[in-house]
């Protein structure tokens, strides 16, 4: 059989082996600790601490600021020193709890936990919402609310996003190696909120050992399902994932559930698992170091709140100055100005390059060669659209569909003009998005 | 660590190899087999015309983007490919010094003031050709080859005389034509290179040739009714002879002048493969590929506009 995948896509240099046969390291905190009150897409959450009151670990600090929202958690005791504008590191400035680490990591009482035959769809999803839980891979949505589709019974499947297409992460790879068990137990409490649903797990071929190990994990369980996709990027990306694993196209009007899916990558399956099954709330989670300036590459499990210095210092800091810092993958995360910013729960890794590939080249004019056509998983034009959106044409931008962009830079990637065409689209898109918002 | 070393940038942070420069570099690669061959079979005339042409096209280039104070794009390689495929487009007798005017036309007309790379809407190095062939008809069309004037294959192929044809000359080259043209061999060579690189693909140099093959199996016979349809001999002939074979895989295939779109490099074929037998079989010269591929090109923008592909998830091609 064919592999499972779909039309376009790149295949860029994966540097996945720096990091990937290095176990998951735990990290004790030993700075400040920073907390954003907006990690997550949606109102920001209500700080509930003052400066100076003594907290705890596993303590909620920020309470949900609406229902697409998620509250924040202390992943440390210690005291509150202020609550003030910080750095974070998509490189916007977001109000932050502060939390001096007194270094007990005293810990709350955890609620009792029932077995989940006996908790209603309404109680996993009240914990799940509860524990702060929101999509890990990078968007960041409130899993609650993913969770909550207006028709749940019309869901068919619940995909686990095992794809992990962007290159150098191997955070979700050690996860499903080192704690496989957790990411089939957070599958099993979702599709319990949804009777007529198979779980499947999407996961790239250049992973076997987690296909095999998933397999034989979820052998006796008649509902999940262990698909190998074909490695690619983006494979993971949400749209192609669906594709991939169902047969069924969304376009950018469209969410998951219009299709009867829901998708949830393997650290948020493994958060709901922490919230439902041991009453922990999200608070951590396991990021990635790695990249060509850095010692030791590495994969390490770090509260929420570490400082991004305290995780380069763990990986035996940088061999060699880097020229850039990048929080996330390199097809999609976003340049570091500092490092003192904290780790949230979107971040899955820090890279640290010795050079810059795209300072290294001076865009070009377009040779019409078609490569970001082929390359473009949304079926698009982007070197068309990017001439429309640096005319800011944007009538004849929305015409060519720019809005079905999902920004996955692949046309950037492969453009041998070296233009930068996911950011002028990327640009464009967001004006008219926020236009047709007013209208 | 200073932090002010640090860049910041859009993602993505990574970035292919290929650069336009490469690409164009792998086309020149790719026609030096043609280049050579036609040195070997022409002799000194031949290499002569080749350096005037790349020679004229690259120094105009440079010279008027020097005085536009324009960012001087020579090193892309983009002018050699310009000024070595019109080397090879033309007569190995025509005179040096009319190749190096046809570059000048090409680069400055044609490319430049359109715009440069990328902006022009004619392949630079066909419309100087057809310049030439317009301003010069004479040396430009005839063809001396041993020390003989005389037809081109592919003439006696317009007449319908397949007595005349030997199509293993035509295959290795060995006869009168253009420098570049005449080898198959060389041509394909060269043209396998570009598709093993990534460079082309079969698309329009596929769809061309099938329609072309269909065009004239079906109104060859109409033109010679004492040529069968689908003859086998006739058809290689016109494969083999003029300048399909040069144009379909290195002419028809240049990016700047044909579609972006996949369905459009279907559609675009298609028009080559039935211009191009028009031409040949009911038009007032043997050949007909140059002119062909130019009105083509005019052809593109409304190509590319029924043609765009619908997005994913849109009813598109999943």
């Amino acid at each position: 059989m064919a592999l499972l995948t779909f039309k376009g896509g790149i295949h860029p240099d994966d540097g996945k082996d720096l990091a990937k046969n290095k176990e998951i390291v735990e990290l004790k905190p030993k700075g400040d600790l920073i907390y954003p009150v907006s990690q997550h897409i949606g109102a920001p959450a209500k700080p509930i601490v003052a400066a100076g009151d003594h907290v705890l670990k596993g303590q909620m600090i920020a309470e949900a600021g609406g229902f697409v929202s998620a509250p924040v958690y202390a992943s440390v005791s210690g005291t509150v020193k202020a609550i003030a504008p910080h750095l974070n590191p998509t490189g916007g400035t977001v109000n932050s709890i502060v939390v001096e680490n007194d270094g007990e990591y005293e810990e709350v009482e955890y609620p009792e936990v029932k077995p989940l035959e006996e908790m209603s769809k309404e109680e996993i999803l009240e914990t799940i919402g509860n524990a702060g839980i929101v999509g890990m891979g990078g968007a960041g949505f409130p899993t609650r609310v993913k969770l909550s589709p207006k028709e749940p019974e019309k869901i068919d499947y619940v995909i686990a996003n095992c794809a992990e297409c962007e290159p150098y992460i191997t955070a979700d790879y050690r996860a499903m190696l080192e704690m496989p068990e957790k990411l089939v137990g957070g599958m099993k409490i979702v599709l319990k909120l949804f009777d007529n649903a198979k779980g499947i797990f999407g996961v790239e071929d250049n992973k076997p050992d987690c296909i095999a190990r998933l397999k034989e994990l979820t052998k006796d369980e008649p509902r999940m399902e262990v698909l190998a996709l074909k490695t690619k990027y983006p494979q993971g990306g949400e749209r192609q994932l669906i594709y991939a694993t169902t047969g069924r196209a969304i376009n950018s009007a469209m969410l998951p559930a219009d299709a009867g899916c829901v998708v949830d990558n393997v650290a948020t399956m493994i958060s709901i698992y922490q919230a439902v099954a041991e009453g922990k709330p999200s608070m951590e989670r396991i990021v990635t170091v790695s990249g060509d300036a850095v010692s030791e590459p590495g994969n390490f499990k770090v509260p929420f709140g570490i400082s991004h210095e305290e995780l380069v210092e763990a990986a035996g800091g940088f061999k060699s100055e880097p020229e850039k810092l990048i929080s996330g993958g390199p097809m999609m995360g976003f340049a570091m100005v500092a490092l003192d910013v904290p780790v949230t729960k979107t971040s899955s890794s820090i890279l640290a390059f010795t050079k810059d590939e795209v300072s290294k080249f001076e865009p070009t004019a377009c040779i019409n060669c078609g490569r970001c056509v082929e390359a473009c998983p949304s079926r698009l034009i982007p070197s068309r659209l990017a001439d429309y959106a640096e005319h800011h044409d944007e009538e004849k931008f929305t015409a060519h569909e720019g809005l079905e962009c999902m920004e996955c830079g692949s046309c950037s990637y492969v453009c041998p003009a070296k233009r930068q065409l996911k950011q002028a689209i990327g640009s464009m898109r967001k004006i008219a998005l926020a236009n047709r918002k007013k209208k | 660590m200073s932090e002010n070393k640090l860049k910041v940038s859009s993602s993505p942070h990574i970035r292919s190899k290929m650069t336009s420069g490469n690409i164009m570099l792998m086309v020149t690669i790719a026609l030096l087999p043609s280049a050579i061959f036609g040195v070997w079979n022409f002799g000194l005339s031949a290499l002569i015309m080749l350096i005037s042409t790349v020679v004229a096209a690259v120094l105009t280039e440079y010279i008027y983007e020097k005085l536009m104070h324009k960012k001087v794009t020579v090193g892309d390689f983009s002018a050699v490919v310009t000024g070595l495929l019109l080397g090879l487009n033309m007569p190995p007798t025509a005179p040096w010094w009319m190749g190096a005017l046809g570059s000048v036309f090409g680069i400055l007309v044609v490319k430049q003031l359109f715009g440069g790379l990328g902006q022009n809407f004619m392949n630079p190095a066909l419309g100087a050709r057809c310049f030439l062939l317009l301003s010069f008809t004479g040396p430009m069309t005839s063809f001396i080859y041993d020390g003989v004037t005389g037809p081109t294959p592919l003439a006696y192929v317009k007449e319908g005389a397949m007595d005349q044809i030997d199509t293993m000359n035509m295959l290795i080259g060995t006869i009168p034509g253009t420098i570049g043209e005449t080898s198959v061999i060389a041509i394909i060579i060269g043209a396998i290179f570009l598709i093993l690189m990534g460079v082309i693909d079969l698309r329009i140099p596929g769809t061309y040739i099938v329609t072309f093959v269909i065009f004239v199996g079906i109104f060859g016979h109409v033109a010679h009714p004492e040529i069968g349809f689908f003859d086998p001999q006739y058809i290689t002939a016109h494969l083999c002879g003029g300048g399909l074979m040069l144009g379909a895989w290195f002419m028809a295939t240049d990016y700047v002048t044909s579609p972006i779109t996949p369905k459009g490099q279907y559609v675009y074929g298609i028009v080559l493969g039935i211009l191009t037998g028009l031409f040949r079989i009911f038009g007032g010269s043997a050949e007909g590929v140059s002119y062909a591929i130019i009105i083509s090109n005019l052809l593109v923008p409304l190509i590319e506009k029924v043609t765009l592909p619908k997005p994913f998830g849109k009813g598109g091609e999943k």
